[in-house]
C-alpha cells in the first residue's frame, strides 16, 4: 500500500502516528490495514485530507484497544475469581476506583484526543488558496455534474485533478441532499439544497479514487458513484483544454449516422454534446462519454454492450433513474453506440 | 381515619381481591387498567413489532449477501430499511422498556398501580394502533421510505409523492401521544406513589432510570412533533417551512430532528442501563457500587444529552466553532456512562457471581456496549466523524450501542422477570443456548460493518458492486444475522416453553433486593396485601422492611376497603393519605380508536371525517374528565 510522503504538507503529525499504526495493527487486525486491497479504503489514503483522518483513526484505535482490554480483563477476573460458594461477598463502596477509572482517566484521554482532533479539523477546513483550481460539482438524482471554473464544458461522474495540488471543490445540489465522499482523499461534505459548500481534494500519487454519494438521496442512492482521477499537471491541462473545445467530430459513416440520430432524436432533448445541436440540460453532458469509467454513475461498466442496453432501456439497468427508455430503431442503435463511443 | 390493625388478615385479603381483581371476560380484557396486564401487553406488542423489524432486517441482509443481487427492488429495500429503523426505535425499544416500566415501577416502589391507570391503558391502545397504522402501509407498498430521520427535501411531496411520508409523520405524531402520556405517568407515579419510607435516595436505580427517561421524553418529543407537523403541513398544504424556494430552510428539519433524536438515543439506552442495575444485585449478591454516583450519572446524561445534537450534522458544513463546542460536549457525555460501567464492574469484582442467563446477558451487554461506546467517542471528534458517518461504520456503531445497550438488557430483563411476570421458571439450558447464539450472531453481523464502512461502503444502499472488497465481509454479516435470528427464536421458544411448561416460580427465585420480589409470582391484582414501610435501599434484603408487613402492619397500609393505595411526599416518602384508584373503563379504548380514525382520515385527506373524529375526541375527553359521582371514600 502506498505510504508515500504526504506531499507539500509541512504538518507531519499524522504521518508520525501512522508509521507504527498499520504495521502493528496488520498483525492484530489484518483486514483493517487495508493492504493489497481494491477497496476505496479510508485506511489507504492517497492525499493530505484522508491522511489526517487516518492518523487520527490509528490513535483512536489503539486507545480503544487499551480501554476494551482493560474492561475485558476486569470482567474475566470477576468471572474467574468471584464465583463459587466459597467466594465471600465484600460490601465495600470503592467510590475512588469508580471515579478514577470511570471518570478521571477517561476525562484525561478525551481532553487529549479532543485537542489533537481540533488540529485535524482545522487542517481539513483550511482553504486551498486563491490559485487553486476549482471544480464545480452539482448533485443530481442520481449523478454528479462536474464543471471546472473558467471552462465552458461539463462532464459527469468523473473529476480530474492534478497530482500534488489542492483543488477546491464547490458543492451544490439541484434537488435533494447528497454527500460528497472520496474516502481515500477527503472526508464527507454534504450538498445542501439552497446553499453552497466547499471542500478540497488533494492526491499525492496518480490514480483513480472511487467516491460515492453518502447521504441517502432516494431510489438510486446506491448508484451514485464518482471517480476522482489524479493525473500529472500537463494531462490535467490537456483535459481542461478538451473540455473547452467542441466534442470530437464523427470520423466514420456509422458515427455520422449516429450523430444525426442523436441530434435529431429524443436524446438531444436532455443531453448536450458540445459543438452540435444537442443542448439538453436535464441529463449529463455526453461530450466525453466514451472515455468515462462507467455508465449510470457506477451502475454498469462503460462498454458497447452496456451502452446499448442502457440506451434501449435505462430503467432495467438503474430502475427509477430520470432517463426514459428510448424509442431507437434497432437498425440505428449500432450507429448511435459507435458515435457515443467515439466521444472522448 | 383508620385504626391500627394487626397485619393483613384473611378478610382483608378477601376484600382486596374482590376490589381489585378483574374477572376474565372480553369486557375486562378491553377495559382493564391493571398496570401488570398493560405492562405485559406492551411487552408482547413491542416484541411483535420487533419480530417484524427483525424480519425486515433479515430480508435486507439477504439482499446484501452478495453484490448486485436483485432479490429486492430498490423500492422494497428503501421501505424495509426505513421501517426497520423506525420500528426498532419507536415501536420496539421505547415501548418495550415502557412495558418493563409499567409492570415493574409500581411493584418496585410498593404501590398498587400507576398514578393514572386509565391514562396508562390509553397509552397502550394508542401505541398499538399507531404501530399497526405504520406497519399496515407496508403490504400496500406505501410504507415510509425516507430513512428513519426522513431528511427534507427528499421527503418533500415533490421528491416523495404518495402516502409514504404521510404515514411517517402522522404515525409518529399519533405514537407521540402515547409516549408523552406514559412519560407523565411514570414521573407522577415515581414521585407520589412510593411506599412510605422510600425516600428518593432509596428509590431503585431502575426507577431512577425510568424517571430520567420520562423527563427526557417530555423535553425532547415536542421537537419531533413540531418537525413532523411542519412536514405534514408542507406536504399537504404547501406551507414551505422546509422549502428554500419559499424562504424555508432544509437544515431546520435536521436541527429539530436531532434535538429530539440525540436525547432519544439515551431515551432508549437509559432504561436498559436501569435494567442492568436492577439485575446485577441478585446475581452478585450485593448492591450496585456507588448508588449516588450512578444516580448522578443518570441525571447528568439526561441533561447533557440535550447539548450534543449537532454531532449528527458534522458533515453538513456548520461553522467550525460550533463543531468545536458540540464535539467537546459529545466527548464529555461518555463520562457518565463510564462511571456506570465501572460501578457495575466494581460490583462484580466485589460480589459473588451467580452465572445464570440474566447475568450472561448483562456481561454480553458490557462487552458490546463498551465497544459501541469507544466508537461513539470517536464519532464525537468532528474530523473522524466526517470520514465515517453515513458509512457502514456508523451502522456498526449504533447497532453496538442499541443491540448492546437496549436489546441485551431487555433480554436480561426478560429472563430475570419472567418468573415474576408469568409465575413460571424458564429452562436454564435453553437460555444459555439463546445467549451464546445471540451474542455470537450479534458480533459476527456487526463487527465486519466497521471494516467495510472504513473501506468506503455507504449505508442505505440496496446493492453494491463486486470487486471493492466489500463482498466477503457482507456475506459474513449476513451469516451472522441468521445466527442472531436463531438465537432470538430460542428466546421466544424459551418464553413460550416457560409459560406452557415452566415450573411454578416462588415469590423470590433469585434473592432479589427490590420490592417486586416480596410479593407473589405473579403478583395478585392488588400487588401487596400490605404496603411495606421501607427502611433501606434494598428493602427485600432488609429485615425491618419485611417486618413492616407482618403483624405490626397498620391499617393505613392495608387499605382493603375500595381500591386504595397511599400517596407519599415527593422527596422523603412521608405518608400523606390514601387515594382511591379508578376502576376499569372503556373510555381509553374508545378515545384511542377515535384517534385512529382521526389519523387515518388525515392520511387519506377525508377532512370531514377528521373533523367529526375531533368532535368525538373532545366529547370523550370531556366525559372522561367529568367529575364523577364517585362514592365517598369507603371504609
Ligand atoms: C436484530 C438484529 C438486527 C439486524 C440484523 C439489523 C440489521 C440492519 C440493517 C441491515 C440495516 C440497514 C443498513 C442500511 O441499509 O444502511 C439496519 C439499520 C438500522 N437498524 Fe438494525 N438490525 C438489527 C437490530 C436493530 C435494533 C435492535 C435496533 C434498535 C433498537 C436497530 C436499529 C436500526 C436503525 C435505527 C437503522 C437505520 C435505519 C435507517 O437508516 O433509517 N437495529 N439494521
Ligand atoms: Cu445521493
Amino acid at each position: 500500500m502506498g505510504t508515500t510522503e504526504a506531499a507539500q504538507t509541512p504538518r507531519t503529525g499524522p504521518d508520525r502516528r501512522r508509521r507504527t499504526g498499520p504495521a502493528v495493527a496488520a498483525a492484530t487486525l489484518l483486514p483493517l490495514a487495508g493492504c493489497a486491497s481494491d477497496a476505496p479504503s479510508a485506511l489507504d489514503p492517497a492525499g493530505a485530507g484522508a491522511q489526517r483522518v487516518e492518523g487520527l483513526w490509528w490513535l483512536l484505535f489503539w486507545i480503544s484497544v487499551v480501554v476494551f482490554v482493560e474492561v475485558l480483563a476486569l470482567l474475566v477476573w470477576a468471572l474467574i475469581f468471584r464465583r463459587g460458594a466459597r467466594t465471600r461477598v465484600r460490601h465495600g463502596q470503592p467510590l475512588r476506583f469508580v471515579t478514577i477509572a470511570g471518570a478521571g482517566l477517561p476525562l484525561v484521554i478525551l481532553v487529549a484526543v479532543y485537542g489533537v482532533s481540533l488540529r485535524d479539523l482545522a487542517a481539513l477546513g483550511t482553504d486551498p488558496g486563491p490559485d487553486a483550481p476549482t471544480v464545480e460539482v452539482t448533485g443530481h438524482k442520481w449523478w454528479w455534474e462536474v464543471r471546472y471554473e473558467g471552462v465552458a464544458g461539463a462532464t459527469a461522474n468523473e473529476i480530474h485533478i492534478p497530482v500534488g495540488e489542492r483543488v477546491r471543490v464547490r458543492l451544490r445540489t439541484a434537488d435533494v441532499l447528497h454527500s460528497f465522499w472520496v474516502p481515500q482523499l477527503m472526508p464527507k461534505t454534504d450538498l445542501i439544497a439552497g446553499e453552497t459548500r466547499e471542500t478540497w481534494l488533494h492526491a499525492d500519487r496518480p490514480g483513480e479514487y472511487r467516491g460515492q454519494c453518502a447521504e441517502y438521496c432516494g431510489l438510486q442512492h446506491a448508484h451514485m458513484a464518482l471517480m476522482v482521477v489524479a493525473v500529472p499537471r500537463p494531462e490535467f491541462d490537456a483535459r481542461l483544454a478538451r473540455l473547452a473545445a467542441p466534442a470530437p467530430a464523427p470520423s466514420t459513416d456509422a458515427e455520422r449516422r449516429g450523430q444525426q440520430a442523436f441530434v435529431q432524436g429524443t436524446c438531444a432533448a436532455c443531453h448536450t454534446v458540445r459543438g452540435t445541436g444537442a443542448q439538453g440540460r436535464v441529463g449529463p453532458d455526453l461530450s466525453d462519454v466514451g472515455s468515462r469509467w462507467s455508465l449510470g454513475a457506477g451502475a454498469v461498466p462503460n462498454d458497447a454492450g452496456h451502452l446499448g442496453g442502457w440506451i434501449a432501456n435505462p430503467q432495467t439497468v438503474k430502475p427509477g433513474n430520470q432517463m426514459p427508455p428510448q424509442p431507437v430503431d434497432a437498425a440505428r442503435l449500432p450507429d448511435l453506440i459507435a458515435y457515443l463511443r467515439s466521444l472522448d | 381515619m383508620d385504626t391500627p390493625a394487626a397485619g393483613a388478615d384473611p378478610t382483608d385479603r378477601e376484600r382486596l381481591a374482590e376490589n381489585w381483581t378483574e374477572r376474565p371476560s372480553l369486557r375486562s380484557w378491553l377495559t382493564t387498567v391493571d398496570h401488570k396486564r398493560i405492562g405485559r401487553r406492551y411487552l408482547v406488542t413491542a416484541g411483535f413489532f420487533f419480530a417484524l423489524a427483525g424480519i425486515s432486517a433479515l430480508l435486507m441482509r439477504t439482499q446484501l449477501a452478495n453484490p448486485g443481487s436483485d432479490l429486492l427492488s430498490p423500492q422494497q429495500y428503501n421501505q424495509l430499511f426505513t421501517m426497520h429503523g423506525t420500528a426498532m426505535i419507536f415501536l420496539f425499544a421505547t415501548p418495550m422498556l415502557f412495558g418493563f416500566g409499567n409492570f415493574l415501577v409500581p411493584l418496585m416502589i410498593g404501590s398498587r398501580d400507576m398514578a393514572f391507570p386509565r391514562l396508562n391503558a390509553f397509552g397502550y391502545w394508542v401505541f398499538l394502533f399507531a404501530g399497526l397504522f405504520m406497519w399496515a402501509s407496508l403490504p400496500f407498498g406505501a410504507a415510509p421510505n425516507g430513512g428513519w430521520f426522513a431528511y427534507v427535501p427528499l421527503t418533500s411531496v415533490q421528491d416523495s409523492p404518495g402516502l409514504h411520508l404521510d404515514v411517517y409523520t402522522l404515525g409518529l405524531l399519533f405514537l407521540g401521544i402515547s409516549t408523552t402520556a406514559g412519560a407523565i405517568n411514570f414521573i407522577v407515579t415515581a414521585l407520589k406513589m412510593r411506599a412510605p419510607g422510600m425516600s428518593l435516595n432509596r428509590m431503585p436505580l431502575f426507577v431512577w432510570a425510568i424517571v430520567a427517561t420520562a423527563f427526557m421524553v417530555i423535553f425532547a418529543l415536542p421537537a419531533l412533533n413540531v418537525d413532523n407537523a411542519m412536514l405534514f403541513l408542507d406536504r399537504r398544504f404547501g406551507a414551505g417551512f422546509f422549502d428554500p424556494a419559499a424562504g424555508g430552510n432544509v437544515l431546520l428539519w435536521q436541527h429539530l430532528f436531532w434535538i429530539f433524536g440525540h436525547p432519544d438515543v439515551y431515551i432508549i439506552v437509559m432504561p436498559g442501563l436501569g435494567i442492568v442495575s436492577a439485575v446485577l444485585p441478585a446475581f452478585t449478591r450485593r448492591g450496585v457500587v456507588g448508588y449516588p454516583l450512578v444516580v448522578l450519572a443518570i441525571v447528568a446524561i439526561a441533561i447533557i444529552s440535550f447539548g450534543v445534537w449537532a454531532h449528527h450534522m458534522f458533515a453538513v458544513g456548520l461553522p467550525q466553532v460550533s463543531y468545536g463546542f458540540f464535539s467537546a460536549a459529545s466527548s464529555i457525555i461518555t463520562i457518565p456512562s463510564g462511571i456506570q460501567i465501572f460501578a457495575w464492574l466494581a460490583t462484580m469484582l466485589l460480589g459473588r457471581l451467580v452465572l445464570r442467563t440474566p447475568l450472561l446477558f448483562v456481561i454480553g451487554f458490557i462487552v458490546t456496549f463498551v465497544l459501541g461506546g469507544v466508537t461513539g467517542a470517536m464519532f464525537a471528534l468532528t474530523a473522524f466523524d466526517q470520514q465515517v458517518t453515513d458509512s457502514y461504520f456508523v451502522v456498526a456503531h449504533f447497532h453496538y450501542v442499541l443491540v448492546g445497550g437496549a436489546l441485551f438488557p431487555i433480554l436480561a430483563g426478560i429472563y430475570y422477570w419472567l418468573p415474576k411476570i408469568t409465575g413460571r421458571m424458564y429452562a436454564e439450558r435453553l437460555g444459555r443456548w439463546a445467549f451464546w447464539l445471540v451474542f455470537i450472531g450479534m458480533h459476527v453481523t456487526f463487527f465486519p460493518m466497521h471494516l467495510y464502512g472504513l473501506f468506503g461502503m455507504p449505508r442505505r444502499v440496496y446493492t453494491y458492486p463486486a470487486g471493492l472488497d466489500w463482498d466477503g465481509w457482507n456475506l459474513v454479516s449476513t451469516v451472522g444475522a441468521y445466527v442472531l435470528a436463531v438465537g432470538l427464536l430460542l428466546v421466544l421458544v424459551g418464553v413460550v416453553h416457560a409459560v406452557r411448561r415452566g415450573r411454578p416460580a416462588p415469590p423470590d427465585p433469585w434473592g432479589g433486593d427490590t420490592l417486586e420480589w416480596s410479593t407473589d409470582s405473579p403478583p395478585p391484582a392488588y400487588n401487596f396485601p400490605v404496603i411495606p414501610r421501607v427502611h433501606s435501599l434494598h428493602p427485600t434484603w432488609d429485615a425491618r422492611t419485611a417486618e413492616s408487613t407482618g403483624p405490626g402492619a397498620t391499617a393505613d397500609r392495608i387499605l382493603s376497603a375500595g381500591r386504595r393505595t397511599p400517596l407519599t411526599s415527593e422527596l422523603d416518602g412521608r405518608y400523606e393519605r390514601p387515594v382511591e384508584m379508578p376502576e376499569a373503563s372503556g373510555k381509553p379504548l374508545v378515545l384511542a380508536l377515535t384517534l385512529l380514525v382521526l389519523f387515518t382520515a388525515l392520511l387519506f385527506a377525508w377532512y370531514p371525517v377528521a373533523a367529526a373524529a375531533v368532535a368525538v375526541v373532545a366529547g370523550t375527553v370531556a366525559g372522561w374528565l367529568w367529575p364523577g359521582r364517585r362514592a365517598e371514600a369507603r371504609t
